[in-house]
């Protein structure tokens, strides 16, 4: 089984700050690959990095075949024809209905006949079972809806790679589970790569194939599910039980409390 | 003396900053022209924004026009009168409204009115990832968002302008000529040989084109580049209106004096 | 809102736009699509022009015929050379008259055409030979200050 994405020895930094550090990580063609930490651990940051929208500091990010550190800009834009990616909270264009924000890609860069359009569009939104919504504007969606809309404008052009942004964030258990299963399901079918970033951990443990652990920049743990739930690092242990304390400590440093209760005190 | 020293300090960096902004705003409108030929060819978009920024400006540039052409036809009338040539009134309310009022107030009009929508619309399609998502989906956002709404308001202003200007003079000869009795074939010919087309009417078309221009780069460029929080887009609608305005009249001053003196 | 609906209205502001141009060009401004477009240019020499300005009227009869094309100095004649733009609908014997004046008694300076009597007519490029400046206030003035003062000393001889 080829490699759909390799990152080799990535560092990556804002300024002097490095964010990532020493990241290597592959992902399977046709596999389900999740990404797991704390906000703020740079996960997001990697999914960017695949995506090209920030460039390696150091280090290589190889995505179907390209080195995404030597593409032009414009080359970047061919590149992206090939990717999907589900934003934090959908992001679909508010301006724009359900069924114009599905088609805008097909719009944008084929040259689809406008019936063709219509079919493919109202296909896409199908899968996704919201085919009847299709005349509604973004704003009456609820978020879950929202989230599916946003997933099938994704799946428009039939991407080789999903990129998944924190798909879970916000929604209610229901509308998560619908989300997780369609995840599933249409990287299956479509027979497309998908990248899931997510702190949700019992959602993302039910439907992916493979997950990294990233803490503080590196990755810290992988392996299969079950691999994952028998882990007894004591890092990834307090991640999937969501234990208080652990390797990751309830209290940020501070000064004792003696010391700041008597400072307050006068 | 310290304190001289540390306030020279903080007017050279508020120079230095401004000259900075100056700068963005200049390479930005550059990054917009050499997107602008993919808008063009789909052109819809381009009209979707003259209607958002022209049509639904209409109504207040129709009344205020109204308002300010009635106040110049009283006003003039008052002043002219006491040299005994009320009869002039319609050559001063159309050489202002022509050369100065049509183009400016127009231009502070359009700032507050379309200038802050379009910083809003495009801040908040910032913050709310809707121009990350369109750049993942390989479609430019310069050319797809930034370009139509640039251009929506460089073809709305001209149009607004003049709208303003034949409604101020409209304005001006209910008051003069209906309300107060100006003679009316006086009004219109005094008029017609002051007002000259090159030196008045084309002089004003290219001033709110310049204004046209600046007011919608600057829109598009604080709109583009707000930070993506509630406070980050709220603050870049005020410095919009504030520095587009301050914009405008700057232009103003050294487009009437290149026109007055001509340009060569 | 439908597309439909959208284009209607931007035609409708358009439009609005167009007309009040049109408004502005033809019914505020002076511009004259039937006359403006043709003109022959005629030239003379003035002494003095006085406040004359470039797009100055030009009358004949009290009707505006052209405008002041251009004014400069002849640096080999000492004087003004004024390029006078007379509609081509009317034509003017060689041996017509230049002349500068003012309209009422503060008003703009005009150049006014006094017809002459020959049957040949004035050409593009043409000279009109027969001119008389402005009327300088201060010069008239000064001279009607003199004469007073010669009649004064003049009586005063005549008393003595």
């Amino acid at each position: 089984m080829t490699n759909l994405v390799e990152i080799a020895n990535l560092n990556f930094g804002y300024n002097s700050r490095l964010v990532l550090k020493g990241i290597n990580l592959t992902v399977p063609k046709g596999s389900l690959v999740a990404i797991m930490g704390l906000s703020g651990c740079g996960k997001t940051t990697l999914l960017r990095l695949m995506g090209g929208q920030l460039r390696a500091s150091e280090g290589t990010v190889t995505v179907a075949g390209e080195k995404l550190n030597d593409l032009s800009q414009a080359e970047l834009y061919r590149f992206r024809r090939k990717l999907g990616m589900l934003f934090q909270f959908g992001a679909l264009f508010t301006d724009l209905s359900v069924f114009d924000n599905v088609a805008f890609q097909m719009r944008e860069h084929t040259d689809l006949s406008e019936t063709f359009i219509q079919d493919l569009t109202l296909l896409k939104l199908n899968a996704v079972g919201l085919r009847g919504m299709h005349h509604m504007m973004p704003s009456e969606l609820s978020g879950g809806m929202a989230r599916r809309v946003a997933l099938a404008r994704a799946i428009a052009l039939d991407p080789q790679l999903m990129l998944y942004d924190e798909p879970f964030t916000g929604l209610d258990p229901i509308s998560l589970g619908v989300i997780g299963q369609l995840i599933r399901k249409l990287n299956d079918t479509l027979g497309t790569t998908s990248v899931l970033v997510t702190h949700d951990v019992q959602e993302s443990l039910k439907i992916v194939d493979y997950i990294y652990f990233v803490s503080d920049g590196v990755i810290v743990a992988q392996g299969t599910p079950d691999e994952i739930r028998g882990s007894d690092l004591p890092f990834v242990h307090q991640f999937i039980w969501g234990e208080m304390d652990g390797p990751m400590p309830f209290h940020y440093p501070a000064q004792s409390l003696k010391h700041d209760l008597e400072l307050m005190g006068g | 003396m310290t304190n001289i020293v540390s306030g020279i300090r903080i007017v050279g960096d508020r120079t230095l900053k401004i000259v900075e902004r100056i700068g963005a705003i200049a390479s930005f409108l550059f990054s917009i022209l050499i997107h602008s030929a993919a808008s063009f060819k789909r052109f819809s978009l381009t009209i979707r924004e003259v209607y958002f920024a022209g049509v639904q400006s209409l109504i207040i540039i129709l009344v205020s026009g109204l308002f300010v052409g009635m106040v110049l036809g009283l006003q003039g009338h008052e002043t002219l009168q006491r040299y005994g040539s009320e009869d002039s009134v319609g050559v001063l309310v159309a050489l202002s409204l022509v050369r100065e009022l049509g183009p400016v107030v127009s231009a502070l009009l359009f700032a507050s009115r379309a200038g802050s929508a379009i910083t809003a619309e495009i801040g908040l399609m910032k913050a709310t990832e809707q121009l990350s998502a369109m750049e993942m989906m390989a479609v430019n956002p310069i050319s797809r968002v930034v370009a139509p709404r640039f251009w929506g308001g460089v073809i709305s202003l001209p149009l607004l302008a003049l709208l303003f200007s034949a409604m101020g003079i409209i304005g001006g000869y209910l008051i003069a000529v209906v309300l107060i009795g100006v003679d009316s074939g006086s009004f219109w010919s005094q008029m017609q040989s002051a007002v000259d087309f090159e030196h008045d009417i084309v002089n004003g078309i290219i001033k709110s084109l310049v204004f046209g221009v600046a007011i919608s780069a600057i829109a598009t460029f604080e709109g583009y580049e707000a930070p993506p929080t509630a406070e980050g887009v709220s603050g870049a609608t005020t410095r919009t209106v504030v520095s587009s305005s301050l914009a405008v009249l700057a232009l103003d001053l050294v487009l009437t004096a290149f026109m007055l003196k001509g340009w060569n | 809102m439908e597309r439909s609906t959208l284009n209607l209205w931007v035609g409708i502001f358009v439009l609005l736009g167009f007309f009040s141009f049109l408004m502005l060009a033809f019914k505020v401004g002076n511009l004259n699509l039937s006359s403006s477009n043709e003109t022959y240019i005629v030239t003379a020499h003035f002494d003095n022009i006085g406040q004359l300005k470039e797009r100055a009227p030009i009358r004949s009869a009290g009707v505006l015929v052209g405008r002041v094309k251009a004014i400069q100095f002849d640096s080999k004649q000492y004087n003004a050379e004024v390029k006078l733009a007379i509609d081509s609908q009317f034509k003017f014997p060689v041996d017509t008259s230049a002349s500068i004046l003012t309209s009422g008694i503060l008003g703009e300076q005009y150049v006014s055409l006094d017809a002459g009597g020959d049957d040949k007519y004035l050409k593009n490029g043409d000279q009109i030979k027969l001119v008389q400046g402005a009327v300088v206030l201060e010069k008239l003035i000064g001279q009607f200050l003199y004469n007073k003062a010669q009649d004064t000393s003049s009586t005063k001889g005549a008393a003595k």
